[in-house]
Parts: structure tokens; sequence; C-alpha cells
């Protein structure tokens, strides 16, 4: 059975062959025009991608296959593409990411033709993570995704970019190891990589190991990429050191292939184990949640401040999966999803703004900063409505996320939720005070020639900004596609939590 | 004409405002900025006047035209909807928020260009704050080159999204979405307190707002949840207030909510309500909230957003109703708070903080009227205070544009050169004091009356405590009252910002009246302070406004008996009281004082230091509680155990790793006869493993 819609091969092939163009023909700013062309037509191509999924339908759609792209009899893999309501707005925001990305890399001017190309490879790959529906092919672009992003670290980063960047591949291999042989023992024991089938056949198969076995070997790889405590401390180390471009796609979309890992494989093929050990993953998100605010709060370094908040902040998509568990489970799964989300709009955002002003300022200690919303309103305004966000203020799309993971997680998890509440409480703390200190008070004489945004530096400003605004105030825009993905993974779960006890 | 829709147009029409000024004037058209006072004062004039009609509609039409609420979130089955809620409070709110935003915006569009940009306030250590404290190597002050006329849109346009926020979270028909409001003002209150943001002490009180009412909001928030846990699969119409407070007898009896949920449900609420209205303990923001632009001040942390914590209360009375623990509770801390800031007003030097410890006492009034089930009697005391006590913030604004400080060591003999500020001032301060027949001598009253009633007929020991409590604070409140109006207005001129050491030379002193467009919304308001308590609720029937008319409409809305009648005796007690406090201040303050203050204030020197520095409340928690156990302690931990311990096992693995691999690889030495002897070494000892096996 051969089905081909064409769009999703386009999606992952647009900017990869943006890539060679640029590696074969261009240099200097005309690699910088074509990646700026490539991404403004990868933006139109998800978002007519998002807005062609039909959640009236639901299940898998705008399919790509051919069957036996490795033909063995024993080792068949199929090139198959599909989005459902899980994947379509994730790929729509690495549409959205892919364009902010060019543009926070305006100012590059040191080797600028790999710089592109690489950013252009990586979009390439994270499209081709959350489309595959063939987890030998999943777990081909998930590795893909490594290449760029080592090299965008270790050559364009700051401090200490090689050890990060080494650390960053390290961890991820660890845990593609474990996602390895869970995949490999999965298909030995069911006979097919279709990602669409395997639920089922899961179920009904005689595995080689026991179920929750490859359960946590799945699982491992993507608690790596999330990050989970204890598996986070690459997080900070390579946020801190990557250049702006690379923070934005690493916060926005990277950390969500593994949250999408968890929904699409953890909690999809094995809702018994979701619901068994949803108290580690209750515990471990609260940890995340709690330990990662106390450990922002002191941090000096802008970047490095961010980059313990995303641990924060994905500690809530760990909560909301834990929701599986009680009758509410449907409530707080979506608002993981829809944290995955609007965490990658908000952490885009901080990152874009904080890399603008380091590059103005040439300093991310937060000490030597002070008053700037004098020079740069611009700027300040946008890291004002990105810190917001985050702290999960109502007309923002961060409380929309919040608010349904609270009211999912609590009936399963009261303790849990009651504490991870404390979290607001934190994040608006760390979130305000460095605020204070980077934009308000007295401003510095030094900083008397900083300028504020360019035109370049405004357009990814405010499609963030708008995109944060708009699923804020009508939630279902993106609500309602997740909620159609989320639906039979959900009934599942519900039917063994409701029946099994 | 009066449908839904009218309805829906209060709180969109400043929204509107907001859009327009923030997304169209600011940025493109900055050059004609002066125009955003007009298109505020327009949206929130025509706000007012549909909020006067659905007042008379509500109220005494019984005309409700608001329809089902829609969908906002729809998750599976669950579904979160947005709407109106319309009832006598809702009306209320409306008349209130929209009636002193208006006469605030009105003031705003002279005060504004000519806005107290550099005045020196005291700081928490009660020391005053200079711009000159420690200035870190080149960290000196940069004229912002924001200020002039941007400053006006931006002022604007802020006041015109709290407004709505404020009338969003008033008219909410879910719990949600009044959580989404109740948030987004604590955001405009952040933006306003910090409007002058280069001014560290700003800044920080800015964020110090937030932090403190989202330490209530914590509450709220768990409320919330477990609210929604416990009635998830009872009502189709998720958290709809009407639906809950309707059922709420239902779904007691159905074991659904039980007595030790309902108590937590309205503590977590009540919690919220203490960070908003600044409650003891979470008091400790609004004072400090006072470094905001004065009319903000007057709208805000006065008039209507700190009332929220009251009206939320009010919103889930049949909850708190439902648990006598709840009702102990906010009682007893609303009659702690009404004394606790009251004495911290009886040493303040700085006017707008004497109002601010008089507004958080005032609240705490309405607070422990509802602690002891007199909801409409607390609405009541909330719709008066806010007429007078926005008056008194207005005044403030005037004194200081005449004198460029708000220390009132340096104002004196005001009251010839602003006959009509003083002569406002006083009518508020008289109102504020619960002198007859003004506005708040009827509402007091009230809640003195029922408190002592239900202590001494209804044998509630709770009731008498609190109503011991406001008898206090009711002499105190004569008495800071009256000391500040003496210290502004009688004596001699003291000099204003040119002797004032610490504030900033900017704040000229132009000793005279405030502009027409300052003075004019300061009568307005001092009408309703003096008449607006005898017409809402008179003791009698009055030219056909029914006797008790307020107070009876708000309570029968969750229908409540009648409440106590008027009480003569009672009202001259409480009168007597508040005079004396009147003649204490007069007594210490007049020009050729009878008492001296100066003395007073030796004998009682311990006391007098406690009271100065608000109890060390601000040591506690932020010395004690945020630097100390937080910061330096667990946060530190955090941290260290991060680095050290956290990644530095995974150094250590990877050590390992490659150490163990260095291990092995001492075998693979390419050496012909190593790999012999290890050969031969393992036949022997499988060989020796056949042999002596067995």
């Amino acid at each position: 059975m051969t089905e081909f819609s064409g769009l999703l091969t386009l999606a992952i092939f647009l900017p990869i062959v943006g890539a060679i163009l640029i590696a074969l023909f261009l240099n200097g700013k005309n690699a910088r025009t074509l990646a700026l062309i490539t991404t403004l037509a990868e933006l139109a191509l998800t978002s007519y991608i998002f807005l062609l999924y039909d959640k009236e339908k639901g299940g898998y759609q705008l399919v790509d296959k051919f069957e036996g792209w490795i033909p063995f009899d024993t080792f068949r893999v199929d090139y198959f593409l599909g989005i459902d309501g899980l994947s379509a707005p994730l790929v729509l925001l690495t549409g959205i990411l892919g364009i902010v990305a060019v543009f926070a890399s305006w100012s590059v001017s040191v080797r600028m033709k790999e710089h592109f190309m690489w950013l252009l490879v990586l979009q390439g790959a994270v499209i081709g993570v959350f489309t595959s529906l063939d987890f030998f092919l999943f777990f081909l672009f998930w590795e893909l995704e490594l290449i760029p992003m080592f090299f965008l670290i270790s050559i364009w980063g700051t401090g200490r970019k090689e050890y990060s960047a080494m650390k960053f591949i390290i961890f991820t291999i660890l845990g593609s190891a474990f996602l390895l042989i869970g995949i490999l023992s999965l298909y030995f024991s069911t006979n097919t990589f279709d990602m669409t089938l395997l639920p089922d056949k899961i179920a009904g198969a005689n595995l080689i190991m026991p179920a929750s076995v490859l359960f946590f070997l799945t699982i491992i790889g993507f608690a790596i990429k999330l990050p989970v405590f204890p598996f986070h401390t690459w997080l900070p180390d390579a946020h801190t050191d990557a250049p702006t471009a690379a923070s934005v796609m690493l916060a926005g979309v990277l950390l969500k292939m593994g949250g999408y890992g968890m929904f699409r494989v953890s909690a999809s093929m094995f809702p018994e184990q979701i619901v068994d050990y949803s108290w580690l993953l209750a515990t471990l998100g609260l940890i995340n949640i709690l330990y990662g605010a106390a450990i922002t709060i002191r941090q000096t370094d802008l970047k490095r401040l961010i980059a313990y908040s995303s641990v924060s902040h994905m500690g809530f998509v760990l909560l909301g999966i834990a929701a599986a568990k009680g009758g509410t489970a449907e409530l707080g799964m979506n608002g993981a999803a829809l944290q995955m989300f609007t965490h990658g709009t908000i952490t885009g955002l901080l990152f874009l703004t904080v890399g603008f002003i380091y590059e103005k300022a040439h300093t991310r200690y937060i000490p030597d900063l002070g008053g700037l919303a004098n020079r740069m309103p611009f700027l300040a305004a946008g890291l004002l409505v990105a810190g917001l966000a985050s702290l999960g203020l109502p007309g923002t799309s961060g409380f929309v996320a919040e608010i349904t993971i609270f009211m999912g997680s609590f009936p399963a998890w009261h303790w849990f939720a009651a504490l991870a509440a404390i979290g607001v409480v934190l994040t608006a703390g760390y979130i305000l005070w460095m605020i204070q200190r980077v934009m308000f008070g007295p401003q510095l004489l030094r900083h008397n020639n900083l300028s504020d945004a360019s035109i370049p530096e405004m357009i990814p400003v405010a499609i963030l900004v708008a995109s944060i605004l708009v699923v804020g105030i009508y939630p279902a825009v993106i609500s309602d596609v997740f909620n159609t993905g989320l639906d039979p993974i959900v009934g599942e779960i519900t039917s063994y939590a409701m029946g099994g006890k | 004409m009066f449908n839904e829709q009218l309805v829906w147009a209060i709180f969109f029409l400043p929204l509107i405002s907001f859009a327009l000024i923030s997304l169209i004037i600011r940025p493109f058209f900055n050059q004609i900025s002066v125009v955003s006072g007009p298109i505020a004062v327009l949206s929130i004039g025509a706000s007012f006047v549909i909020s006067i009609i659905t007042f008379i509609e509500t109220t005494i039409n019984h005309n409700n035209p608001v329809g089902d609420p829609k969908n906002w979130l729809t998750i599976g089955n669950f579904e979160l909807q947005v709407g109106i809620l319309l009832d006598p409070l809702t009306a209320t709110m409306l008349v209130v928020v929209t009636g002193v935003s208006l006469m605030v915006q009105i003031y705003s569009t002279f005060y504004m260009k000519n806005p107290e940009s550099h005045h020196g306030t005291e700081n928490q250590d009660g020391k005053r704050e200079t711009h000159s404290a420690k200035p870190p190597d080149d960290k000196q002050e940069v004229q912002p080159a924001e200020l002039g006329q941007p400053v006006y849109a931006r002022y604007f346009a802020y006041m015109s999204l709290f407004t709505a926020s404020m009338l969003g979270l008033v008219m909410a028909s879910n719990v949600v979405q009044l959580f989404v409001f109740w948030e987004l003002v604590g955001l405009c209150s952040y933006l306003l307190i910090g409007f002058w943001f280069h001014r560290p002490a700003a800044a920080a009180a800015a964020k110090k707002a937030f932090i403190v009412t989202r330490v209530g909001d914590f509450g709220f928030l768990l409320a919330l949840m477990y609210l929604f846990s416990k009635t998830y699969q009872e009502n189709i119409n998720y958290l709809d207030i009407q639906t809950i407070n309707d059922q709420l007898p239902g779904l007691v009896q159905a074991g659904t909510l039980g007595a030790g949920a309902l108590t937590l449900i309205a503590i977590g609420f009540f919690v919220g309500a203490i960070g908003k209205s600044g409650q003891f303990p979470l008091h400790t923001w609004l004072p400090d909230a006072m470094e905001g632009p004065t009319p903000v001040s007057a709208l805000i942390h006065a008039a209507t957003m700190v009332t929220a914590g009251v009206f939320l209360v009010g919103r889930f009375f049949p909850i708190f109703q439902a648990s006598q623990d709840a009702m102990m509770v906010v009682a007893l801390v609303g009659g702690i708070t009404a004394l606790f800031a009251a004495t911290m007003g009886l040493v303040s030097n700085d006017i707008k903080r004497v109002l601010a410890y008089s507004t958080v006492s005032q609240l705490g009034y309405m607070m422990l009227a509802l602690g002891i089930g007199a909801y409409g009697v607390a609405i009541f005391h909330l719709f008066t205070h806010a007429f007078f006590k926005a008056l008194l913030f207005l005044g403030s604004g005037s004194v200081n544009h005449a004198t460029g400080t708000f220390d009132m060591r340096f104002m004196g003999g005001l009251r010839k050169k602003m006959p009509l500020t003083y002569i406002t001032f006083l009518i508020g301060s008289l109102s504020l004091a619960g002198i007859f027949p003004l506005a708040g001598f009827w509402s007091k009253d009230e809640i003195l009356l029922n408190s002592f009633m239900s202590g001494t007929d209804g044998g509630e020991i709770i009731s008498l405590i609190v109503f011991v409590l406001a008898i206090m604070a009711v002499f105190m409140t004569a008495f800071y009252m009256f000391r500040a109006l003496f210290m502004t207005f009688e004596g001699e001129f003291r000099g204003g910002s040119e002797k004032d050491p610490e504030a900033k030379p900017h704040g000229p002193v132009h000793l005279g009246e405030s502009p027409f467009l300052m003075v004019v919304p300061m009568v307005i308001l001092a009408v309703p302070a003096v008449i607006i308590g005898f017409i809402a609720n008179p003791p009698g029937n009055l030219l056909g406004i029914e006797a008790h008319w307020m107070v009876h409409t708000l309570d029968h809305m969750y229908h409540l008996p009648k409440g106590e009648a008027f009480n003569i005796p009672l009202a001259a007690v409480s009168t007597l009281v508040a005079l004396s406090g009147i003649a204490l201040a007069i007594a210490m303050y007049k020009p050729k004082p009878i008492i001296s203050a100066e003395s007073i204030g030796k004998t009682l020197k311990p006391l007098h230091t406690i009271l100065y520095k608000k109890y060390y409340f601000d040591e506690l928690y932020e010395g004690v509680f945020v630097r100390q156990i937080y910061y330096r302690g667990i946060a530190l931990a955090s941290d260290w155990s991060d680095r050290n311990i956290v990644d530095r096992i995974v150094n250590i693995v990877g050590w390992l790793g490659a150490n163990f691999g260095g291990l092995i690889r001492q075998f693979q030495n390419g050496q012909i006869q190593m790999y012999a002897t290890v050969t031969s070494i393992g036949i022997i000892v499988i060989a020796a493993m056949f042999i002596f096996g067995d």
C-alpha cells in the first residue's frame, strides 16, 4: 500500500534542500537570505499543514508511505509519515521557531554559510521526528538532529562550548542507546515498526522482555531529552553556551521531542505502565518544578537562569502526564501537551530577547545590567511579556497550560499538585526579580549607547508575542487539535485506570 | 435597549481604549499621545453611564438580560465557560469601579502632565529613600528618555487595562474566569506601582506587590482545584459560580462537599482575598504600593482592586456561610487587621501611607462584617469607602502638586492656600472617621451594630472580640486622620520639597489651589462622600427609598434575614469615640499643642519604634523567610547540590567509563607473548575445573 500526499515530505526536505543549496552555492549574506526564504516558505507550509489537518475527522492524516523502504524480510522499515492532533501543533511550532532562529542569527558573522546550513538541517530533522510514524525512521531523525546542534553549539557558542556540546551529545546518545534497544525489542516481539499499529500489537504480543522493562527503556531516552531530574544537568550547560538561535531551537522544539515521545510512545504504547508508574512521573515532575525553581533564583547568568526555568517548567509536563491515574487524565494530558507548545514559544522569546540584550550589552551577568528599559523599551516589553507568560499570567498561553495541568492532576495527585502550586509563587519570584534587575532601576552610564531592537530583531519578537497572546486569549486554536490527537490515547489509559483498580 | 451586549460593553469599552492606546497611538502616533487621556475618559465615561443603567435595571427593575455563558476551552467532556454573572453585588461593583475610575481619569489628564516623578518616600526601614544612597560604580541615574509625552500614553493604556480587568473580575460567571481577571488586575497593579520603573523603590515595590499577592493566589488556586475535584463529576456547568452557590445545599446534603472540604475551600479563597485586600498577615505590600502615581493609589490601592478580596468573599458567601470555622477566621483576621493597620497609621509621616494604612484598616472592617455574616453591610461599607477614600487620595495628590513632597513634616498651612482641597479633604476625613451624617458613619455604624448584636444577643464570643477591636480602631482612625489633616493644612508652611532634605529638587513648590481638572473630581467625589450612605441605605423610608434599601437588596441575593436596624445608643457611643479621637488629635497637633507629640513619642519610644518599623514584618518576610531561609538556604543548597552532586555523579560515571576502558585496554597491547600467556592460563584453569570439578 502506497499513499503519498507529499506535504510532509516537502516539509522535511524543503529545509534540507535549502541547506544543500547553501552548502553548494551560497556564501555570507546570500546564505542568510536563502535561509530566510526557506524558513519563510517552511512557515507557510507548516501553517498550511496545520490548517489542513481535519480535527473533526481525527486520526492520522496527510500520510506519505512507501512500504519496504529498507526491504529485508527480517528487517522491514517503511518510509511512513503522517500527522495527528498531537503532532500537528508541534510541526507548526517548529515552523514558527525556524524563522525566528534565522532572525535570531541575523548578526552572525563568523562562518555564516555553515551556520545557516546547520539551522536548516536542524529544522528538517525535527519535523522528521514529529511526523515519522515508522519507529525506525523516527529514530533516524531523532539522531540526525544531534549533528547540527553539536556544530551550532561548539562553533558559534560561548564559554565552555566544546564541553557543553559534547555533554549534550553524550547525554542524548546514552538515552538513544536505551531507546534503540527498546525499539528493536518491540520490533522483534511484534514484527513491525509501524507506530500506528504498535499500541494494539503490543497488547496482544508475546514480548521478549517484560512490558515494564520496555517502558523504561524507551522512556529514559525521552526523560533525558525533556529533561527530567536527575538527567537534566546537560541542559543548563548546553543552553548557556549555545548561540541564541540554537538556544531558541533547543528550548523551543528539541525538549518537546522528549515530551512528544512520552505521548507517542510511552503513553500510547504502554497505557498500563504509564498509569502504574504515574507516581514516579508525579514525583519527578514535582522535583523538577520545585528544585528547578529553587536553583533558578540563584543564577546570575541570564541564559542559565532561563535554562533552569525550563527544567522547572518541564516538570509541569510530567505532572500533567501523571494525571493518567485519575478521572481527569484528559485534562492533565492536554495540559501537558499545551505546556509543550506554549513553553516553546515563551522560552523561545525569553532566549531571543536575552540573546539580543547580550549582543548589545556584551554581558549576560545580571549584576552588570540594570535600567535597560530606558534604552530598549521594545526589548523590555518583549522580555516582560515572555516573563509574565512564563509565570503563567492569564491572557498568555502559559496560563492555559498551567491551569489545565493543575485541574487535571489535582484529582489524582492532591498533594503533588498542591505542592507544585508553590512553583507558581517561586516562578513569579525569579522572573520578576530578574526583570527588575535587568530592565528597571537607574540605567548605567556605560549603557548610554545601547540601541533598541532593529527591524530584523523586532520581527521574531513580534511573531512570538503574537503567538503567546493568541493562544492565551483563544486557546481553542491549539487545544482543539491536541484534544483530537490525545483522545484515543487518553481513552486507553482511562479505561485501564478506571477498570484496573 | 437593555440587553446582554450592553452589559458586555461596560467591559469592552475600556479594553478597546487600552488596545487603541497601546497598539496604535503609542507605537505609531506618539506625537499626539495627548489624546490618550480623553480616549480613556470617554470610554470609561460611557462604561459608567451603562453601569448606572445596569445598576437600576438589576436592583430596582429586577431585569436580568444575561444569557448562558459561552465555551472558551473545551477538552473532551470538560468545558470551561465564560459569561456574565449579573446580580446586585456585580451591579454595585460596576458602579463603584467605573465611577471612581472616571473621576480618577479626569484628574489624571492634568496630573500626569506634571507628575510627581521625583519625590522621595519612606522605604521599608522608615528611612527616607534617596537617590544618592549607595551609587555602585556607574549606577547613576540617567534621565529617562521616556519622560514626557510617551509616559502619558503608557499611563492611560495601563489605567484602561486595569479598569477593564476589574470590570471583568466583578462580572465573571466562572471561577476560572474570575481567576483570570483576578490575576490581570494584579498585573496592572504591578505595572502601575512600578510606573516610574527607573526608581529602584518603585521597581522593588511593584515586584513585592505581585509576589505577596501571589502567595495569596496560591490559596485561591488550591481552593479552585479542590472545588473542581469535588464537583467535576456533579456539574455539567463546570465551576460556574451561580450553579455552585445555588446547588450548595444539595451538594452538602449529598456528601459531595463535606464540612472539612467546605472549610478548606473557603479558607483557600480567603487566603487569596487576604493577599489582594492587604489583610494581615499579607498586608506588607500595600503601604509600599504608594510608590505608584497618586491617582493610581486612589483608584487601585484604595477604592477598587484592593476591595476585590472583599468582593471574592462576598461572591462565594454561601460557601463561607456553610463553614463556621471559615467564618470565624474571616471575622478574626478582619478585626485584627482593622486595629493592627490603624496602629501603624498613627505614626507615619507620609500622607499617602497614612491613607494606605487606613485603607487596610477599613478593608479589615469589611472582612470583619463578612465574618459575622453581615454580608450586605460589608458591601455597603465597600461602597461608601470607595468614594471618600478616592477623594482623600486625590486630595493628597493635590497637596503634593503644591508642595512637591508627601512628607507631612514639611507641609502645614495649606488651608488658606488651597481651600477647595482643604474642604474636600476635611469632608473625606470626617466621613472616614464615621461622623454623623456623612457616608462613612452609616456603613461603619452598621458593622459595629451587627457585631455588637451578634455578640451580645447571639452570644457569639468572636463577634464580641471583633466588636472591641473595631471600636478601638474607630478611635485611632479618627485620631490619625485629624493628625494628618492638622499636619497638612494648619499652622505655618514648613517648606515643602525645598526644605525636605531627601526630596528630589525637581518637585517644585508652588503654593496655590490645583488646576480645575484636578479640583473638579475632588468636588464631585465629595458629594457622595457626604450623602451616599444616607441616600442608599436610609435609616427610615426616604423619598421612595426603602429603609436599609442597599443592605437589604444585597442580603436578599443570598436570602439572608434582615439585619439589625439603626440603634441610637450605639451610634452615640461610636460617635463619641470618634470625636474623642479627633479631640486628641487637635490637642496634640494644633499650632500650639496642649499635649506635645514629641514628649509622648519619647515616653513611648519602644512602642513608637515598633509601630514605625511596622512590627518588623518586612524584616521577617524579606529578611528571614526570603533571604535567609529560601535564597541563602533552600535555593543555595539546591544550586550547590546540582553542581556538586547531581552533575558530579555524571562526571564520575563518565570518568569510570573512560578509566574502565583504559583498564581493559591494558590487555589489548598487541604482544603475542601476553596473549599466549593468558590463553595458557585459561586452558590450565579450565582443565583444572574438569579434573577437580566433581
